[in-house]
C-alpha cells in the first residue's frame, strides 16, 4: 500500500508533469516569437484564482450550514493573519464544533 | 551545473552578461531555503490530503518529485476521484499552470544568453516562490543565471520530502471526518483564494467564475464546471481589460 504505483496513476502523474512542464518552458520559448498582448496576461494571471473559486462554489452551494460557516471562519482568519497555518487549524476546530452542535 | 558561460552580446534588461555558475547556483539555494521551509509546510499538507484521495506514498512522492507545482497538485488532488477523471485533471492543472507562460517570458532577457540545456533545465524547478526571489536578483543587476535553479532544488528538495511525511501520517488517519480532515479541503481553497486576492478588480472575473461553476455543476457529468469556470473568469477578465 506505501510504496504501490499504479501503472495508471503514474502515467496520469506522468500527463500533469509534462502539462506543467510545457507551461514552464513554454514561456521562455515563446516570447520572442509569439507576444502576449497586456489583454491575454491579464487573463492568464487571473486564472488560478477564478479555477480556485470554481471550485469552492457548488461545494459550498451543495454543503451544510456547518461548513458554510466553518467556511466563513476559515475565511475571516486568513483574510486577517495570512497564515495557512493558524487557518487551517482553527477550521478544524470549528468545523469539528459545529457539527458536534448543529 | 558547473563550467562558467559567459555572452558576450547585451540584454536590454542588464549591462552585465548573465553567468552561470556553481557559485550562482549555491547562492539561489541559500536564500531560498528560509523560503523553502514554508513551502514545506504545504508540502506535509499535500501528502496528507494526496493520501486521503486515495493515492499511495510512493505516488504522492512521484508527483511531487515530477510535477513541481504546488497549488496545481493540490487543485488535482481535489478533483481526483475513482475512476480517475483524467481529462478534467490534467486538463485543470495545465490551466492553472498557464501562469508560468509569463514567468517564463519574464526570464527571458537574461536566460537567451544561457545555453539551452541550462535554461530549459533550470524552469522545471521554477516555482512562484522561487521564480520572484530570482526576478528580484537578476533585476538588482547581479547576473547570476543559476539562481533559478539553485534556488529551485531548494524548493524542490523540501517540497519533496515534506510530502513523503505528510503521505506517511496521512496513511495513519483512517476515519477522516472523525478529525474534521474532510473539511481540510475547502479550508485550503479558501485560504489560497484569500491569498490570491489582488484588490477590487479581482471581483467581477471571481463571481463570473463562481456563476458558471455554479451553474454548470449540475448540468454537466464530472467536474468539468471547474474548467469552464475557471475559463470564464479568464475570458471576462480580457474583454474588460482596458489597458
Amino acid at each position: 500500500m506505501m510504496g504501490e504505483l499504479d501503472p495508471f496513476v503514474v502515467a496520469v502523474i506522468a500527463a500533469m508533469g509534462v502539462a506543467t512542464y510545457v507551461t514552464k518552458a513554454g514561456g521562455l520559448w515563446l516570447l520572442g516569437r509569439v507576444d502576449l498582448s497586456p489583454r491575454v496576461e491579464s487573463g492568464l494571471e487571473i486564472l488560478p484564482g477564478a479555477i480556485i473559486v470554481s471550485i469552492l462554489a457548488p461545494e459550498l452551494i451543495g454543503g451544510t450550514l456547518a461548513t458554510w460557516i466553518a467556511a466563513g471562519i476559515v475565511f475571516l482568519v486568513a483574510w486577517r493573519t495570512d497564515s495557512i497555518t493558524i487557518s487551517l487549524g482553527t477550521g478544524v476546530v470549528a468545523i469539528l464544533a459545529l457539527r458536534a452542535m448543529l | 551545473m558547473g563550467g562558467e558561460t559567459t555572452s558576450q552580446q547585451g540584454d536590454a534588461a542588464g549591462s552585465e552578461s548573465t553567468t552561470f555558475s556553481l557559485a550562482g547556483a549555491w547562492k539561489g539555494f541559500i536564500a531560498c531555503v528560509p523560503v523553502a521551509l514554508g513551502v514545506a509546510g504545504y508540502g506535509v499538507l499535500f501528502g496528507v490530503l494526496a493520501r486521503q484521495a486515495g493515492l499511495s506514498v510512493a505516488e504522492s512522492t512521484l508527483m511531487s518529485a515530477t510535477v513541481v507545482a504546488g497549488a496545481a497538485q493540490v487543485i488535482a488532488i481535489g478533483v481526483w476521484d475513482q475512476p480517475i477523471p483524467v481529462a478534467v485533471v490534467v486538463g485543470t492543472v495545465f490551466v492553472v499552470n498557464l501562469r508560468y507562460l509569463l514567468m517564463g517570458a519574464s526570464l527571458r532577457p537574461w536566460f537567451e544568453e544561457l545555453s539551452p540545456l541550462q535554461a530549459y533545465g533550470s524552469v522545471f524547478v521554477m516555482a512562484d516562490e522561487n521564480w520572484a526571489l530570482t526576478m528580484q536578483e537578476l533585476r538588482s543587476g547581479n547576473s547570476a543565471g543559476a539562481f533559478l535553479l539553485g534556488s529551485g532544488i531548494a524548493i524542490w528538495l523540501f517540497w519533496v520530502l515534506s510530502t513523503v511525511l505528510g503521505a506517511a501520517a496521512g496513511g495513519v488517519i483512517d476515519e477522516p471526518a472523525t478529525y474534521g480532515l474532510d473539511f481540510m479541503l475547502t479550508a485550503v481553497f479558501v485560504t489560497i483564494a484569500v491569498g490570491l486576492w489582488e484588490g477590487r478588480s479581482d471581483l467581477v472575473p471571481w463571481l463570473v467564475a463562481a456563476g458558471v461553476a455554479g451553474g454548470t455543476a449540475h448540468l454537466l457529468g464530472g467536474q468539468w464546471y471547474i474548467l469552464f469556470g475557471g475559463l470564464a473568469g479568464a475570458g471576462v477578465e480580457m474583454i474588460r481589460y482596458d489597458g
